[in-house]
């Protein structure tokens, strides 16, 4: 292959393997006539796009970006269906011109906008939206804030909103930056409810498809559904109702983490309370990460190998495939309460197809028994309908709003 | 800032549809030349002789306001050979719009002044209408132009070709110079006597 024939597209997604190449080139002994291996630009993960236009939106599908912040809006009283349109009117081109690195028009800082770091900015609706469009009749009826869970202690700052950005990149500045235009753009619509930032591993810290680790140190995410297999799990059809098509849910609960009690459990605590390792991520019945786990293994003394007890066995049903959801989350980590020593968690975001069908089940059943709750604690939870991507010549929720 | 381009054309008529596909593909924004009604109705000849064939605006925009004075902003590129001058504004927003510029003062201060001569827009050249710069002054607004509302704004060229333009309102806190020392967003005032003394010279980024 030649240099010339690389467009900029593999070249960014080849960026990886060639730095291993180089790294071969420059450390081994060299044998042979050296081969001109493409380095990646040193603006590579700055410059990479994720495609903004489509069916579905961006950000649900796309690999996790390092950065994410979740936003919640809440819409002024005036705001009707005209005022809507208006609003996914430009959102709509500073998400796309945000995401292919161009800067928005009347970008008092255009300069931040040069950066796309594949940044993906994901909207979805709350009932609110449906009344102000005066289309209550299209709205899902799992479109609702959750029925309350006995673990839940929710606090009213970080539950639901009538409008959420989900804003991700791998450039933290760049989602700083887009957030702070997006939310001032619509600053005559909306208010700001509440915003949650979260984290992941940067890109090149860890191998590509490496599975997220939380921040009591669990691999985070091991069983997510491959949407090339599985599309309904999460998507609406794309020959769907117009309103319908290329749509999804969007779940996002907060998600506390007791990391100090946390600390009093040994390891052999820690792995049984999930039923996985904490190295490998892999089932205590197995040895790989992707392996399945075996509920039915019984240990020497007769008991089960992954406990009744264990997150992994109460969060399964194999009888019930279709409950499953796709995690996309993220670690937070803010400031500590005066006397505390950490306020970490997740932001746990999800998306499925159907709530009701899907995400409330596993819920329930975590909610009856699962070891990991005597360290975990909900304390924000929103719902909402994510609307289809914007094609060629559409606005963002274009297809609901004008059905 | 990066910016779009919108037409790589090589003939008039070719050029004006490609542009106006553009506007329904993208939903937004482009500059749309108009040679007029009588150099449509003549022929082609003519048509692609027009100065307004020669500009392409890119990024166009207005600021928002309730009432009262506003500006549209973009840039305007000339890909042709003469230069261009744009020797005036109208807009559907309002009934009265000015091309002003800023200028120093006697006093040394800058002020905004409506160009006597229009903007030239050389040959193979751009030029920028921007918040604090050059600017369509958009004056006597009665309808409030709303965030995201399109506000359509033609130029019209010394050879009296126009070229339509289609800006998309936004909010926008700067750009305040436009406004004199006696009004804000929702002030409805005559524009032929107002004082530009006080702009306010943090909106000039440079």
């Amino acid at each position: 292959m030649s240099r010339e024939g690389l467009n900029r597209r593999s070249f960014l997604t080849g960026g990886a393997a060639a730095i291993g190449g180089a790294a071969l080139a420059l450390g081994g002994r060299a044998v042979w006539d050296e081969e001109p291996v493409p380095m990646p630009a040193p603006d590579a993960v700055g410059q990479a796009t994720e495609e903004f236009r489509g069916i579905r939106q961006a950000g649900v599908s796309t690999r996790p970006q390092a950065f994410a912040s979740f936003v919640a809006l809440d819409l002024r009283s005036d705001v009707d269906h005209d005022a809507l349109v208006r609003l996914m009117r430009i959102w709509t081109d500073d998400i796309e011109r945000l995401s292919q690195g161009r800067a928005p028009l009347a970008d008092t800082e255009p300069e931040l906008g040069a950066v796309p770091a594949r940044l993906t900015v994901t909207v979805g609706y709350g009932p609110a939206v449906f009344r102000a469009a005066g289309l209550e009749r299209l709205a899902p009826a799992w479109l609702r804030p959750l029925p309350a869970f006995t673990v839940d202690r929710l606090e009213d700052r970080w539950n639901d909103g009538d409008v959420i950005l989900q804003v991700c990149a791998d450039d933290e500045t760049t989602v700083a930056h887009a957030v702070r235009l997006l939310v001032k753009d619509a600053r005559t619509f909306v208010t700001v409810r509440w915003l949650q930032r979260g984290f992941r591993s940067t890109p090149g810290s860890t191998p590509p498809g490496t599975t997220m680790r939380n921040l009591m140190g669990q691999v985070d995410g091991t069983r997510n559904p491959d949407l090339g297999v599985e599309p309904g799990l999460v998507w609406q059809p794309d020959g769907a109702s117009d309103a319908l098509a290329g749509s999804t849910s969007l779940v996002v609960r907060r998600i506390a983490m007791n990391l100090d009690t946390w600390d009093e459990l040994d390891r052999d605590g820690r792995e049984k309370a999930v039923g996985r390792r904490l190295d490998t991520g892999a089932p205590l019945t197995g040895s790989k990460e992707h392996d399945v786990p075996d509920l039915d293994a019984v240990d020497a003394n007769g008991l089960t190998v992954i406990a009744p007890f264990a997150h992994v066995r109460r969060a399964r049903d194999d009888e019930h495939p279709e409950q499953r959801f796709l995690r996309r989350g993220y670690n937070y980590d803010e400031a500590p309460a005066p006397g505390e020593l950490s306020s970490s968690g997740l932001i746990f975001a999800t998306y499925q197809a159907d709530v009701d069908t899907q995400f409330i089940p596993i819920q329930r059943r975590l909610d009856e028994l699962d070891l990991l709750n005597e360290w975990t604690t909900p304390i924000g939870s929103a719902v909402f309908f994510v609307p289809g991507g914007a094609r060629a010549g559409e606005y963002l929720g274009q297809r609901l709003l004008e059905s | 800032m990066s910016r779009t381009t919108l037409n790589n054309r090589t003939s008039t008529t070719s050029r004006s549809l490609a542009v106006v596909g553009l506007v329904a593909a993208a939903g937004l924004l482009a500059g749309c030349a108009d040679d007029g009604a009588d150099a449509a109705a003549s022929d082609a000849e003519t048509a692609t002789t027009a100065e307004a064939d020669a500009l392409t605006v890119t990024d166009p925009w207005t600021k928002a306001t309730d009432t009262g004075m506003t500006a549209a902003f973009g840039e305007i590129e000339n890909d042709g050979d003469a230069d261009v001058r744009i020797v005036s504004a109208t807009t559907d927003a309002s009934p009265t719009a000015e091309l002003h510029t800023m200028a120093e003062g006697e006093d040394g201060d800058m002020v905004m002044t409506e160009v006597e001569d229009g903007f030239l827009v050389p040959a193979g050249g751009s030029i920028t209408l921007e918040p604090g710069g050059d600017h369509v002054m958009i004056m006597g607004v009665t309808e409030a132009i709303e965030p995201g509302a399109n506000v359509n704004v033609t130029l019209t060229l010394d050879d009296g070709s126009t070229l339509d333009v289609v800006a998309p309102a936004r909010s926008y806190s700067g750009a305040n110079e436009s406004y004199g020392e006696d009004s804000g967003d929702d002030a409805d005032m005559d524009h032929g006597d107002m004082d530009h003394g006080d702009m306010d010279m943090d909106a000039d980024a440079s």
